[in-house]
C-alpha cells in the first residue's frame, strides 16, 4: 500500500536550479562553451598573430611545388613537379610502412623471447632474460644510431658488393633485389593466390567444426598450402611466368635497376624492433604466469604434450592478460618511428615537419596536421586492437 | 628537443598572447643586458666552439660584433646552437634576437618566414665533394650518384634542381644535422656530399683522411650568407646591418683591431664618422657614440675577421674570392657612414 501511495504522489517541488539533473547538464554546457571559447580565442589569436610576425599561414602552401629530393619513396615523386602535399603522403606511406613491418616482427620476435624466459632451459631462460634488460634499459635513439653505423660501416663499398644468390647484393648502400616486373595476367595470378588462401580459411573453418562435432582430424596444412599454391602453379605451367625480373646492373657509381632497400630503413626497423620485441616479451611473460598453474597440470594430466597445451591451454587464456598492454606496445613502436630523422629514413616527421615546415616556415600548420596524423593511426591502432580485445575476451556464461 | 620546445614556445605564444609591439628587440636587449645569438655550433670557420667551449667562428664574430655595438662589451652575449631545421623557429620564437648561421638570403625566406636579412656577410655558392678513388672530375660526371646533404637547405633545393636541370639521375639521402651528413659520406653512404663551397672546405678536414677527397670545380649556385632578424623591428634590423657595414667599412679605411685607438685622432672624415669623434651617427641608431669602435676593438675590422676564421689565419685557407672589398675585385661594398 505504502509503496503505491509514495509513487503516486508528485515529486516534491524544487526550483529547477538545484535540480540536479538540470545542473548536471548546464555544467557540461558551461564547459563545452569554454572549451569551444578557449579554441575559438587561441585559433583567431594565432592567425592574427602570424600575420602581425608576418608569417605565412593558411593550408596554401599544400599544393606548392616541393623541389626537394626523397631518397625512398613508394608512390611517385617527381623533384621537379611534385607537391608539398604529395611530400607529406610519401613520408605518411614510409611511416606506416616501417611500423607495419616493425609491428609483425616486434611480435613475433617478443613472443619467441617472453616465452624462452620461462622455459626449463636453463641457458635459453638466462639469454632471454639478458636479451629483454640489456635491450629496453638502452636508450632507442642511441640503438638506433648503433644499428645505423653498425650496417654502414659492417658492409662492403657498392663496388665490392656481396653477392647474394639471385642476382641480389648487398653493399652499404643497402640490400639491391631484382625487381619483379608484372605483365599481362599478373593479376589472374594473384586472383587465383587469393582465391586459393580464401578457399584455405574455409577448409580450415570446416576442418575444426568437424574436429568438434566427431573429434577426427583433418591435413589442414598440406590441404591448406595445396589450395593456395597448386592453382597458380597450374596458371603458370600452361600460361607461362607473368613476370620478368628487373635485375640489378652495375652503375658508375651504384647499381641501377633493381628493388633498394636502403641501409636506413633496416636500420630503423632492426631498432624499433628489437627494441619493442623487449618490453612485448615482458608483456607476454606477465601474461602467461598470469595464467594459473592449475591450467597446465590439468592439460598435462589429459595427456597433452607441453607445446600443445601451452598454444592450445594457456597462450588462449594469457592473450586476454597480454592484448590490452601489447597494444601500447604497438603505439609505442608507431611512435617511436619518428626518431626516423636521426638517421636520415625519409618518414613523415623527417619530410614534413622537417623539410616541408623549413621551406614553408608555417610551423603551426605543418605541425597540426602531424599531430593530427599520429593521432588518427594511434586511435585506429587501438581500435583494431579493442576489436581483437573483445573477440578473445572471457566470455561468460 | 630544443626545437621542439621552440615550436611549441612559437604555437603557444602565437596561440595566446596578444603580441607587445615587436620593434621592442634593441631595448630588450640592452635591458637583458646580454645578445641572444642563433649559430651553428658544428661548423668550423662560421660556429663552432673550441676545446675550451670559446665560440669561434665568422659568424661568431659578427655576434660579437653587435653584442660591442649596443653594449659596450662583445661577451656579454649567450650563444643558441641551432640546426639548420631549426633556426627560423627559433628566431621567429624569440629565443634570439639575430640568427648568424650561414644562413642563404632568399626572397620566400623573408616574404614567408617573417624575417629580414641585414646583409651578406659571406658571398657563397653550393659546390661537391667526391672521394678521389671515384675518378670524378667534374659535378656533370654524377649522374646516378648518391649524395649526402643536410635536411631544411637551400642546398637540398639546389642540389634537386642541378641534376634535373642536367638531366641526370639523383639518389639523395638527407640527414637532420650536419655531423650526420658528414658522418654518413664518411662511412661511404653516399658518393659525393653537398654543401656551400665554405662548408665543403671546414668538413673536408673532419674526415677520417681529407687528403682522399676532392672537391669539385662546379659551384652550382648563389648562396649569399647572411644575417637576419625579425621583421618589423626596423630599429634592431638597422642596428643588426650598420654594425655589418662599420665592419666592412674599417677594413675600407684601414682601421684595425690595433690600431683602433690611434685612429680616434685620424683627421680623415670618414674615420672620424665611423668612429664618432664627429657627428652623432651612433645614438642616431639608438647606440653610443663609440659603437663602431667597440665592434673593432672586440672582433677587428671584416678583413680581419675573415683571415682568422677562414682565410689563411685558419685551417680552412680559403682566399677572400668575392668577399674582397670592392675596390680591390670583391663584391663586399658597405654604404657609407653619415
Amino acid at each position: 500500500m505504502s509503496v503505491d501511495a509514495r509513487a503516486g504522489s508528485a515529486p516534491p517541488s524544487v526550483a529547477f536550479y538545484n535540480n540536479p539533473k538540470v545542473r548536471a547538464i548546464a555544467y557540461q554546457v558551461a564547459l563545452c562553451v569554454i572549451i569551444a571559447f578557449l579554441v575559438y580565442a587561441a585559433t583567431s589569436n594565432a592567425i592574427e598573430n602570424l600575420k602581425k610576425a608576418h608569417i605565412a599561414s593558411g593550408f596554401g602552401f599544400w599544393n606548392n611545388t616541393a623541389g626537394f629530393d626523397i631518397s625512398q619513396t613508394l608512390i611517385y615523386f617527381s623533384n621537379s613537379t611534385s607537391t608539398y602535399g604529395r611530400a607529406f603522403w610519401v613520408g605518411l606511406i614510409n611511416t606506416l610502412v616501417v611500423a607495419a613491418f616493425g609491428i609483425v616482427f616486434a611480435t613475433i620476435l617478443g613472443f619467441i623471447v617472453g616465452i624462452g624466459r620461462l622455459s626449463s632451459n636453463w641457458l635459453v631462460a638466462r639469454a632471454c632474460t639478458g636479451y629483454v634488460e640489456t635491450i629496453r634499459n638502452i636508450p632507442l635513439l642511441l640503438q638506433l644510431l648503433f644499428w645505423y653505423n653498425a650496417v654502414l660501416k659492417a658492409l662492403p663499398d657498392t663496388r665490392e658488393s656481396y653477392n647474394l644468390p639471385f642476382h641480389s647484393f648487398l653493399n652499404n648502400r643497402g640490400l639491391v633485389l631484382p625487381n619483379p616486373v608484372g605483365h599481362e595476367g599478373e593479376g589472374v595470378m594473384w586472383g587465383l593466390i587469393l582465391a586459393g588462401l580464401i578457399g584455405a580459411f574455409i577448409y580450415r573453418y570446416w576442418a575444426s567444426r568437424r574436429q568438434m562435432a566427431t573429434g577426427q582430424q583433418s591435413p589442414v596444412f598440406l590441404v591448406g598450402l595445396a589450395l593456395i599454391v597448386v592453382p597458380a602453379a597450374l596458371y603458370i605451367l600452361v600460361f607461362g611466368f607473368p613476370f620478368t625480373f628487373d635485375l640489378p646492373q652495375r652503375g658508375r657509381f651504384n647499381l641501377t635497376g633493381g628493388l633498394e632497400v636502403p641501409p636506413e630503413f633496416v636500420a630503423l626497423l632492426f631498432g624499433l624492433s628489437i627494441y619493442t620485441a623487449a618490453f612485448i616479451a615482458e608483456v607476454v611473460r606477465a601474461g602467461i604466469l598470469a595464467v594459473s598453474r592449475g591450467q597446465t597440470e590439468a592439460a598435462y594430466a589429459l595427456g597433452l604434450k607441453p607445446g600443445i597445451a601451452l598454444r592450445l591451454i594457456v597462450l588462449p587464456q594469457a592473450m586476454r592478460v597480454i592484448v590490452p598492454p601489447l597494444t601500447s606496445q604497438y603505439l609505442n613502436l608507431t611512435k617511436n618511428s619518428s626518431l626516423a630523422v636521426a638517421i636520415g629514413y625519409p618518414d613523415l616527421v623527417q619530410i614534413f615537419t622537417g623539410t616541408v615546415l623549413n621551406q614553408t616556415g608555417q610551423a603551426v600548420e605543418v605541425v597540426a596536421i602531424t599531430m593530427a596524423v599520429y593521432l588518427a593511426i594511434s586511435l585506429t591502432t587501438s581500435l583494431a586492437m579493442n576489436i581483437y580485445n573483445s573477440r578473445i575476451a572471457l566470455v561468460e556464461r | 628537443m630544443k626545437r621542439i620546445v621552440s615550436i611549441l614556445a612559437l604555437t603557444v605564444a602565437a596561440a595566446f598572447v596578444t603580441q607587445a609591439a615587436s620593434a621592442q628587440t634593441l631595448k630588450q636587449v640592452k635591458d637583458r643586458g646580454t645578445l641572444n645569438c642563433g649559430a651553428n655550433g658544428s661548423l668550423a670557420g662560421f660556429g663552432l666552439p673550441d676545446a675550451q667551449g670559446n665560440w669561434k667562428g665568422l659568424d661568431v664574430d659578427l655576434c660579437r660584433a653587435i653584442a660591442a655595438a649596443v653594449l659596450g662589451d662583445g661577451n656579454k652575449i649567450k650563444f643558441t646552437a641551432l640546426t639548420a631545421k631549426d633556426r627560423f623557429t627559433a628566431l621567429q620564437s624569440g629565443e634570439v634576437d639575430v640568427l648568424v648561421r650561414n644562413t642563404t638570403w632568399t626572397s620566400s625566406r623573408e616574404a614567408a618566414l617573417g624575417l629580414e636579412f641585414t646583409g651578406v656577410d659571406y658571398f657563397d655558392g653550393q659546390g661537391f665533394m667526391v672521394r678521389k678513388s671515384l675518378k670524378v672530375n667534374s659535378a656533370l660526371e654524377l649522374n646516378g650518384a648518391s649524395v649526402c646533404v643536410q635536411q631544411g637547405t637551400t642546398t637540398e633545393l639546389n642540389l634537386a634542381d642541378y641534376f634535373r636541370a642536367h638531366n641526370m639521375q639523383l639518389k639523395s639521402v638527407t640527414f637532420a644535422n650536419a655531423d650526420e651528413t658528414v658522418k654518413a659520406y664518411d662511412a661511404g653512404r653516399c658518393d659525393a656530399f653537398t654543401t656551400d663551397a665554405s662548408g665543403l672546405a671546414a668538413e673536408r678536414l673532419r674526415l677520417t683522411n681529407p687528403d682522399d677527397n676532392i672537391i669539385l670545380p662546379e659551384i652550382i649556385s648563389k648562396e649569399p650568407l647572411g644575417p637576419s632578424v625579425r621583421k618589423g623591428d626596423d630599429q634592431w634590423l638597422d642596428v643588426v646591418k650598420w654594425t655589418f657595414f662599420a665592419l666592412v667599412n674599417a677594413e675600407e679605411y684601414g682601421v684595425t683591431q690595433k690600431n683602433v685607438d690611434e685612429m680616434l685622432k685620424s683627421a680623415n672624415p670618414n674615420i672620424k664618422r665611423l668612429l664618432g669623434t664627429e657627428g652623432n651617427y651612433g645614438e642616431q641608431l639608438g647606440l653610443a657614440k663609440d659603437w663602431a669602435v667597440n665592434a673593432v676593438k672586440a672582433v677587428g675590422n671584416y678583413g680581419e675577421m675573415y683571415e682568422r676564421n677562414v682565410g689563411t689565419g685558419s685551417p680552412l685557407k680559403i682566399g677572400r674570392g668575392l668577399n674582397r672589398l670592392w675596390d680591390k675585385g670583391g663584391v663586399m661594398y658597405a654604404p657609407p657612414i653619415r
